[in-house]
């Protein structure tokens, strides 16, 4: 059996201190295998990307990370910040949500994408200037050598996406983290950067932890899923598994709510109410007060990830296995 | 548009703002109470010699020949002569206004040397003691008056402990350092404070920027993502900030150089005002406004060179 290359194990990650302290992420426990694409999935306000920040210790300041992330035999939780800095940008990579914000404005990119080489290659000048356009190349961006010293602001959207992607590629990471990158994005442009991160993907042999809210981007592009609430995992799996029989009644819910084109048309389901603020959030199962399954035992006592391969922690796992996967046919619309 | 297309069309706006200053210059000029004549003459003049005097200057001509005589001495480099010291005003433009312009130039650097470091630890340390103490010493600084400031530092470190002069602008360049020292400190104190809080706040608010958390993502180092990535980018709307200060602190030089007895061009104004010397005024009013506007120009070329989307 195949050997993860990361593996993460009771991931907390605290803001602030004492009585005060608020937990955005609990005992978050996952693997990530070579060359696989694991989707991360959740409501705004989940936990989704403080998990993946603190996959690599970004949090802002006052944030605070627990548990292990083991990489390669070392713990990035306890890594020094040489050590860190080695990672950062060398073997993992990591791409955001919004490219207008996430490149800095007044840089070239040329400047932004040879401070990564600069930081983790022995490459001189020249073999700096000439990686710059291969990366500018890789990623799709036409006549690379002029468009180096252009600025963010004049590129459009989907090819400031493609620069983001080129500066994480710099230096060729073995996992690529990618904080909902085509969130921003127009739908047309959103599968041109989900199919280019799949193709480098394989190219590469990277690894990508995926984060979205858009299970239809799952389905088209992730190998495993982990669903999150309220700064939990819920349940993960495999995807199609998922997909074809979901075991919480949250990731049911949460498939229920996609609009599904080519079948007979049926009611849209949604989850009713918000997800919990983490100063208040509920005893018992977190999901207890939003779901139709609960009972009382959902009300008291938090239920613990169970299964092998496909796990869930859900009290009425068998409920909801009965209630039937709302999804009527494989999504592939990538 | 390219840098070379925005130097030019910031160069032509210049002359607008040239052309503007010299009609409110002559027409303020001409709106003070009291007229040169009498001042020359004192209260007891006889009608025919104040007459005479006004035909001397050419006062008795109707306003708009006197403004195209004016436009056309200015562009001559004829500014007139004073009516007090019967000297050109050229000439004592160029004595007394380096003076002014060394002592703000003085000011400036030391409220940025000031205000820069400080606004990076209050940032940095944002809400705890380091942060509350530089704040603290600021608005104390910011809440006095110049002149107040300046009689302070002249008791104590000019009077008391002899550090520095009491007044003057002494000989070579260096004793003009030393002597503009405590007026400068003086001059810097309210615009450092300023600046502080200024580029604290952007700092601030740069520090949480996504590029900063992407700069930290590359596995950049600290040194470089702070001047690179954070500076840069807070440092934008505090230059623009400081470009319109200077002339702020060109208006506070006035009340410095009396504090201070500095011979300098603020309180050549002062006493031109008071003596109803018409072309000193327009002469300096004209020079300042020019000055004012070189500075602006030079912002915004430095702007420019830091964001690149203000010529792009």
């Amino acid at each position: 059996m195949t050997e993860p290359i990361l593996s993460v194990r009771n991931l907390t990650a605290t803001f602030g201190q004492g009585a005060s302290a608020l937990r955005a992420v609990n005992e978050v426990s996952f693997d990530v295998m070579p060359g696989e694409v694991l989707g991360l999935v959740g409501e705004s306000g989940s936990g989704k990307s403080v998990t993946l920040r603190s996959l690599l210790r970004l949090l802002p300041v006052g944030g605070h990370v627990g548990g292990s992330v083991s990489w390669h035999g070392k713990d990035i939780v306890r890594m020094t910040d040489a050590e860190l800095r080695a990672v950062r940008g060398g073997q993992i990579s990591m791409i955001f949500q919004e490219p207008m914000t996430a490149l800095n404005p007044v840089l070239p990119v040329r400047v932004q994408i040879e401070e990564n080489l600069r930081a983790h290659t022995q490459l001189d000048r020249k073999g700096r200037n000439a990686r710059a356009k291969e990366l500018m190349d890789l990623v799709g961006i036409p006549d690379s050598a002029r468009r180096l010293d252009e600025f963010p602001h004049q590129f459009s959207g989907g090819m400031r996406q493609r620069v983001m992607i080129a500066i994480a590629l710099a230096s060729d990471p073995k996992l690529l983290l990618a904080d909902e990158p085509t969130t921003a994005l127009d739908v047309t442009i959103q599968d041109q950067i989900l199919n280019l991160i799949l193709d480098l993907r394989d190219e590469l042999a990277m690894s990508v932890v995926l984060v979205t809210h858009d299970l239809g981007v799952v389905a088209a592009t992730c190998d495993r899923m982990a669903v999150m609430y309220a700064g939990r995992i819920v349940e993960e799996g495999d995807v199609t598994q998922v997909f074809a029989q979901p075991r919480h009644a949250y990731t049911r819910g949460l498939l229920g709510s996609i609009p599904q084109a080519g079948t007979e048309r049926s009611m849209l389901l949604s989850i009713d109410g918000t997800p919990p603020g983490l100063a208040a959030i509920p005893q018992g199962c977190a999901f207890n007060p939003r779901c139709d399954f609960a009972t009382d035992i959902c009300r008291r006592t938090r239920p613990h990830l169970t299964g092998d391969g496909h796990r869930a922690a859900c009290h009425n796992s068998d409920a909801v296995i009965a209630a039937g996967s709302p999804v009527k046919k494989a999504l592939s619309h990538v | 548009m390219s840098m070379t297309a925005f130097l030019g069309r910031r160069l032509l706006q210049l002359v607008p703002t040239l052309i503007f200053i010299l009609i409110v210059v002559f027409v303020l000029v001409r709106l003070l109470p009291g007229d040169p004549a009498s001042a020359v003459l004192g209260d007891r003049a006889l009608d025919a010699d104040v007459e005479r005097i006004n035909r001397e200057l050419g006062l008795d001509r109707s306003l708009p020949v006197q403004f195209v005589a004016f436009v056309k001495q200015v562009f001559t480099g004829n500014l007139g002569n004073s009516i007090s010291m019967k000297i050109p005003v050229t000439q004592l433009i160029a004595d007394r206004l380096p003076i002014t312009m060394l002592l703000t130039f003085m000011a400036a650097v030391i409220a940025v040397v000031m205000a820069v470091p400080l606004a990076f630890v209050a940032a940095l340390r944002r809400d705890r003691l380091e942060d509350s103490a530089i704040r603290g010493a600021f608005q104390v600084g910011l809440s006095m008056p110049v002149f107040y400031v300046g009689l302070i530092l002249l008791t104590v470190f000019g009077a008391k402990l002899r550090w520095f002069p009491v007044g003057g602008y002494g000989d070579g360049f260096l004793d003009h350092l030393y002597h503009l020292f405590l007026p400068a400190v003086t001059l810097a104190l309210s615009l450092s404070a300023i600046l502080m809080r200024n580029l604290r706040s952007a700092i601030i608010g740069v520090v949480d920027a996504e590029y900063v958390t992407f700069a930290r993502a590359k596995g950049l180092r600290a040194n470089l993502i702070l001047f690179r990535h954070i500076l840069r980018n807070a440092l934008i709307s505090t230059l623009a900030l400081f470009g319109l200060s200077i002339g702020t602190l060109l208006g506070g030089a006035v009340i410095t150089e009396t504090v201070f007895a500095v011979p300098g061009a603020g309180r050549l104004m002062v006493d031109s005002i008071y003596g109803r010397d018409y072309p000193v005024v327009q002469g300096l009013t004209i020079a300042l406004a020019v000055l004012v506007s070189v500075t602006f120009l030079l912002t915004d070329i430095l702007q420019a060179w830091l964001d690149p989307r203000v010529t792009k």
